[in-house]
């Protein structure tokens, strides 16, 4: 019952991209095409959970038993700054045509605020490690959710005139807000 | 490229948010208000800043590979240096901003900044970039701010000057992509006029 009220919690209620705003920038950045922000939303799946994995580890074997709980920005960001490396190794060699489609993007995970921001929240709310892991998947799948919706969208909306200057960022933006609104509806499930 | 320019140009023809598109969690997320804004603003500007000047002394001596690691380091630890200072002189702002403040060190303009100018540049000309990258996006984000808190509630920096409740929205997590999305509507509408 716990896992599935993190689950709905995360993936509806709030939203990592629309409610909490974290990965904003991958968000409007690699969201044109539906193929391409599927390929994103799965190594953001990848580099997500194992770095949650990871940085649970280096918190309660490491950082608290040492007492240098005040070098977490900087370990955690390290980690998945590795990570993201190790990916990106691993997508060359495996799919070149997907490492193809994600180019900038996939270095620029290191800096999505999601995985961090979801690796540091699962460590505040001090969740044990298996729900630690559910928590980093929902939080994906959120991403992943919110991403492909909002590139479905932006894929019909190139088919429309739209007056100059409201062109490229601002209609993102209205249309995130849009969407926004809408996973506000959710609220109250859990 | 006159030092004043340099200081200049994150204003208005670079601003990191309306511009740019640079850093959008942190404009997003803590907007709510002026006030929060304008912290978030400086706290970023004094990481920028710092980070800028450490890296333009270092960038010689850092091997190419290693490179963006060795900046995120250095980054990370003016972040803790925020971090830590903010929870111990303004815990009322620390705890809004909340994690915003440890997701500086992922903010893509901090390391843009350090990629793009500080690692090719001299110590002043870093320094002075810094700043001016960071106050103009204090500035985006004070706007921000203070448009969605006049909105949402009528105030601006807490300052009530209009009666009612306001719309409620524009507090919410929907009202900051709608907020934006005009203001950077307005922003390219008036550059279109200049030019």
């Amino acid at each position: 019952m716990e896992y599935i009220i993190i689950v709905i919690s995360a993936i509806f209620v709030n939203n990592i991209v629309l409610s909490q705003f974290l990965g904003v920038c991958p968000f409007l950045g690699v969201s044109n095409k539906v193929q391409t922000s599927m390929g994103m939303a799965g190594a953001v799946t990848f580099v997500m959970t194992i770095a949650t994995i990871v940085t649970y580890m280096l918190q309660n074997f490491i950082l608290v038993p040492l007492g240098i709980g005040y070098m977490q920005t900087v370990a955690f960001i390290l980690v998945i700054a590795a990570l993201v490396q190790m990916v990106e190794i691993i997508l060359k060699k495996v799919s070149p045509s997907l490492y193809q489609a994600l180019g900038i993007f996939l270095p620029l995970i290191t800096t999505n605020c999601a995985v961090l921001g979801v690796a540091l929240l699962a460590v505040q709310k001090d969740l044990p490690l298996m729900q630690s892991v559910v928590f980093a998947i929902a939080n994906a799948i959120g991403f992943g959710f919110a991403l492909v919706t909002f590139a479905g969208i932006r894929e019909a909306l190139d088919l429309v005139d739209i007056p100059k200057p409201m062109r490229g960022a601002p209609i993102a933006l209205l249309t995130a807000g849009i969407l926004a609104l809408a996973f506000m509806g959710f609220a109250g499930i859990v | 490229m006159s030092q004043l320019s340099n200081f200049t140009k994150g204003f208005l023809r670079e601003n990191p948010v309306f511009v740019l598109l640079l850093g959008m969690c942190p404009t997003l997320g803590t907007t709510t208000s002026a006030i929060n804004g304008m912290g978030m603003g400086l706290a970023t500007t004094f990481v920028l800043a710092m980070s800028n000047v450490v890296i333009s002394l270092i960038a010689g001596l850092i091997p190419a590979k290693v490179r963006i690691p060795s900046f995120i380091v250095v980054i990370a630890a003016f972040v803790t240096v925020i971090d830590l200072a903010m929870a111990g002189f303004l815990p009322a702002l620390h705890s809004q901003l909340g994690l915003f403040i440890p997701l500086i060190v992922v903010n893509c303009i901090v390391l843009g900044r350090a990629e793009a100018f500080a690692s090719k540049n001299g110590v002043l000309p870093s320094l002075i970039d810094g700043l001016g990258m960071g106050l103009g996006f204090t500035f985006a984000l004070t706007l921000l701010g203070a448009t969605r808190e006049l909105l949402g509630s009528g105030a601006i920096f807490g300052f009530k000057f209009i009666s009612g409740d306001g719309i409620l929205v524009f507090v919410l997590a929907p009202g900051a992509f709608f907020a934006l999305g005009f203001l950077i509507l307005i922003m390219n509408k008036l550059a279109k006029k200049q030019s």
